[in-house]
């Protein structure tokens, strides 16, 4: 007989599927890389760049949580999870975002949200979401600031100027006026509260063939690689259907009502980030409720509650808010929620 | 026959891996230098052996006793010399050892006297329970619980449906696939005898769709009396709650028997060993059993029990290589063994050689709820996972820890490689110890001489009862006791051990 360690019981069952947290991070980078070029395609390189810096922050502040925390460091930091935080808090910037606004974003997400609730597996809330409304609410002018959409100007900055954007600030560019517009929902957002009907608004060079110009094609892109990731059984598909449907469902509602004044339900999906929280956000095993009943409750709440905050708050998107608040309830759902065992007989 | 299916929930498709084993012709495993009979080869209590060393024992002789209702005898697989009555390591995920009797085979094979019966329904029902109980019948499928306790509880109430489950669900696994092919007839006859002792309404002998040859060599030999069906391939449909629900729809009520629902299920190879026990009266002292996997040739053999698992590994060509891992039952829920010296026993089905077990290691739990959807018994897993951690027993039974099959589904698809199943184990064995240790030390002592007297006076009268009338022959009281003394001692020594290998582990 070979030497086998005496000591270590090997439990049933030995086999296991080809899966690891590796593997699902890896195909949701994949599914998210479609997405990712487009929008640096429509908004210019600056989508890169903040993307890069923020895996690159992401990765240094995970690999000294961990020394600190005193875990393995090779088996946690190449999980792909920091990753994974870094560029959907990246897809959340605008591609104009000064540098340090990324660091402090990044470091809140990974050392607060992250590691002070006990890394990965434990934290409350979606790391991701958390670092965007972190600067969003200490940076405010920052995040709204957008680059204009590719077929909108000519006038497009180049890598240079984007650099010198993203590292000294915008005030260090004289153009950089021309160069930036709101996004099509802030826009939106002004003008309804200026008196106009959606109808004027949507004549608007920001609007393109079925929702805003650019973001609906890399809204489509998002969805693509959701269905993709749904393909891969790496996300349930209750999660984004009940999500869109309930989106849906309350746009249609109020589009019925006066839609001079609330957006089509097209509109509203393909708009803001509500495709990318779709399959990439809302689908966060972790932070989601963990019961099946308890995850449709979960992403229902958030489609509400990104629908109220949209409409009738100051901020143009809601989805961020949606889901921190939705994750501060999931202990809640998740008691309720506890599903019927094999067998056993429900009492009252 | 059409029959409408209630699919189980969970479960999951794994690669089966039946092609490596079920085509070929099942070999007769020679005789081996000594033969090592476990006391203990079923849930319950151990036998008490009736021999001492140096008596010679024919094939088919009781060699050990039942004790109590819940145990069955134990046989000599083959004729020879009785070597030694001692601690040997046995089929044990712990590697512990335990009281065991060894022949040395004397090589002819020569039968002790048997009393075949012809007609098994000129036997009263009741009788047919105590012939299948001195036979050493007990489940085959797995767990080895003594046969005749669930026949009896079938002629005590009405049964409606019999069940006889030949799926085989694990991975690798084809003993039942060859037994069916080889012997059908002791099957369908098997069937029809256990209906007639338990007097069932409606009997069902169901297989998985990937035994097509199984099948057609059932449905050869049947008529209309007994329900073929075919089910889909999933895991773990042979389970027994799982296949309850697929073939009727109700689900066995948590902490509830089939029994109360009208159900009785007995394993295919439970059902042939019970014939042959009635019709040719030969005693349970062999089986079929797999060798897959990493072996030069992976096959079915049937094997005497108490013939040590590496002499089967060699029959099949193995090689010991470095990495290799030792399998007694299936890959999902088989026990690892770090040696290969054990006997095989009444519930040993498959001998697994792999190198591919699950190596990597644990991560937190990411709550992503796979586990969940796979549990066909619709369990939190990852839940009971958390509250085990935190030794939240209180929480764990709220969570029905007690109805986990440990069919290892959650652990097969978890991401993080939570070895989830080891928790629960751990969990479970942890609250029994506590309860034990609740009901009260005084208590716990007065039973303890209660039961001591009680032993004593059982033996006392058995001996008595064997030497008036027993061609087993001189028979040494002293042996006896010391044999009592010395179980007694080794369960208290495999209790303390238990807790130790416990602490190793964390
Ligand atoms: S499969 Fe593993 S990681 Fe996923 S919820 Fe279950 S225990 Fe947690
Ligand atoms: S081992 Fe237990 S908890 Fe896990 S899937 Fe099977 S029954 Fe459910």
């Amino acid at each position: 007989m070979m030497t086998r360690n005496e000591t270590v019981i090997i439990s049933s069952p030995h086999l296991h599927a080809v899966t690891s947290i590796n593997h699902v991070m890896t195909r949701v980078i994949y599914a998210l890389i479609p997405g990712i070029l487009l929008s640096a395609w429509f908004f210019g390189s600056g989508v890169l760049i903040q993307s890069l810096l923020a895996v690159l922050f992401a990765l240094c502040a995970e690999a000294l949580m961990l020394y600190l925390r005193e875990k393995p460091l090779r088996l946690f930091l190449f999980d792909g999870s920091a990753v994974v935080t870094a560029l959907l808090f990246a897809l959340c910037l605008s591609p104009y975002t000064p540098v340090w606004v990324n660091f402090t974003g990044i470091c809140f997400a990974i050392i607060v949200a992250k590691h002070l609730y006990g890394g990965i597996g434990y934290n409350m809330f979606n790391p991701a979401m958390a670092g965007y409304v972190f600067v969003l609410l200490c940076f405010p002018v920052n995040m709204t600031t957008w680059p204009l959409p590719a077929g909108i100007t000519d006038q497009q900055a180049t890598l240079l100027q984007i650099l010198s954007i993203i590292f000294t600030g915008p005030s260090s560019l004289e153009n950089f006026d021309s160069l930036s517009g709101a996004t099509t929902l802030g826009w939106t957002k002004s003008q309804l509260s200026g008196m106009f009907m959606i109808t004027e608004i949507r004549n608007s060079p920001l609007f393109g063939s079925f929702a805003g110009k650019g973001t609906e094609w890399i809204a489509v892109a998002w969805l693509c690689g959701g269905i993709w990731l749904l393909i891969q059984r790496i996300i349930k598909w209750e999660m984004p259907v009940f999500f869109i449907g309930t989106v849906f469902l309350i746009s249609l509602l109020f589009y019925w009502y006066d839609s001079s004044i609330y957006l089509s339900p097209v509109l509203t999906l393909f708009t803001g980030g509500i495709m990318l929280a779709t399959f990439f956000i809302i689908t966060d095993p972790v932070t989601a409720s963990a019961t099946p009943r308890g995850r449709i409750i979960y992403v229902i709440g958030i489609g509400l509650l990104t629908y109220i905050i949209r409409t009738w708050s100051a901020y143009p998107d809601g989805v961020a808010f949606a889901v921190l608040l939705m994750n501060a309830v999931v202990p809640l759902v998740d008691n309720y929620t506890r599903p019927r065992v094999f067998g056993e007989i429900k009492h009252g | 026959m059409n029959r409408e299916l209630y699919p189980f929930p969970g479960g999951l498709q794994i690669p089966p891996h039946k092609e490596l084993s079920n085509a070929k012709t099942s070999l007769i495993t020679p005789l081996p230098d000594s033969i090592i009979l476990p006391l203990q080869q079923h849930i319950g209590t151990p036998a008490v052996p009736l021999v001492k060393t140096g008596d010679k024992v024919l094939k088919g002789q009781i060699i050990a006793r039942a004790d109590g209702y819940v145990s069955v005898p134990v046989h000599a697989s083959t004729s020879g010399k009785i070597i030694d009555i001692g601690n040997y390591t046995v089929p044990d995920p712990l590697g512990l050892k335990a009281p065991c009797i060894v022949i040395e085979p004397d090589g002819d094979d020569v039968w002790f006297e048997i009393k075949p019966t012809h007609d098994y329904a000129s036997i009263d029902p009741k009788d047919l329970q105590d012939v299948i109980r001195e036979a050493g019948i007990v489940g085959l499928g797995g767990a080895g619980f003594p046969a005749h306790v669930k026949l009896r509880e079938g002629t005590e109430s009405a049964v409606d449906t019999l069940i006889i489950n030949a799926v085989e669900c694990e991975p690798f696994i084809s003993c039942d696939d060859r037994l069916i092919r080889e012997k059908p007839g002791y099957i369908v006859n098997g069937t029809r005898m256990i209906r007639h002792a338990i007097q069932a309404k409606y009997c069902v002998i169901a297989l998985e769709a990937d035994m097509p040859e199984a099948y057609a060599a059932l449905k050869e030999l049947i008529d209309d009396d007994i329900d073929l069906i075919q089910l889909p391939v999933k895991y773990p449909q042979g389970g027994e709650r799982q296949l309850i629900k697929v073939l009727t729809g109700m689900e066995v009520p948590s902490g509830g028997l089939p029994i109360h629902m009208g159900i009785v299920m007995h394993n295919a190879a439970t059902a042939a060993a019970a014939y042959r026990a009635v019709i040719r009266g030969e005693p349970l002292i062999s089986r079929y059993v797999t060798v897959s996997g990493e072996v030069n040739d992976p096959r079915n053999l049937q094997v005497l029990l108490g013939t040590p698992v590496k002499h089967c590994a060699d029959q099949c060509g193995y090689e010991d290589k470095e990495g290799q891992a030792i399998i007694l039952g299936g890959p999902m829920m088989g026990m690892y063994v770090n040696n290969m010296h054990m006997p095989v026993i009444k519930t040993t089905n498959c001998v697994l050689v792999t190198s591919t077990y699950n190596k990597s290691p644990e991560m937190p739990c990411i709550r992503c709820g796979q586990c969940v959807d796979v549990c066909p018994e619709k369990l939190l897993p990852q839940q009971l996972f958390w509250h085990a951690h935190a030794k939240n027993y209180d929480r764990l039974r709220e969570y029905h820890l007690f109805d986990c099959i440990e069919c290892g589904c959650c652990s097969f698809v978890c991401p993080s490689n939570i070895r989830l199943v080891q928790y629960y184990r751990k969990a479970k064995r942890q609250i029994t110890q506590d309860e034990q240790t609740r009901s009260g030390a005084d208590h716990a002592r007065e039973r303890f001489i209660a039961r001591n007297a009680r032993l004593a006076r059982e033996e006392q009268t058995q001996n008595n009862e064997l030497l008036a009338g027993s061609d087993i022959g001189e028979l040494d009281k002293q042996a006896f006791i010391q044999a009592a003394v010395e179980r007694t001692r080794a369960k208290r020594a495999q209790l303390g051990k238990q807790e130790n290998s416990d602490d190793d582990q964390e």
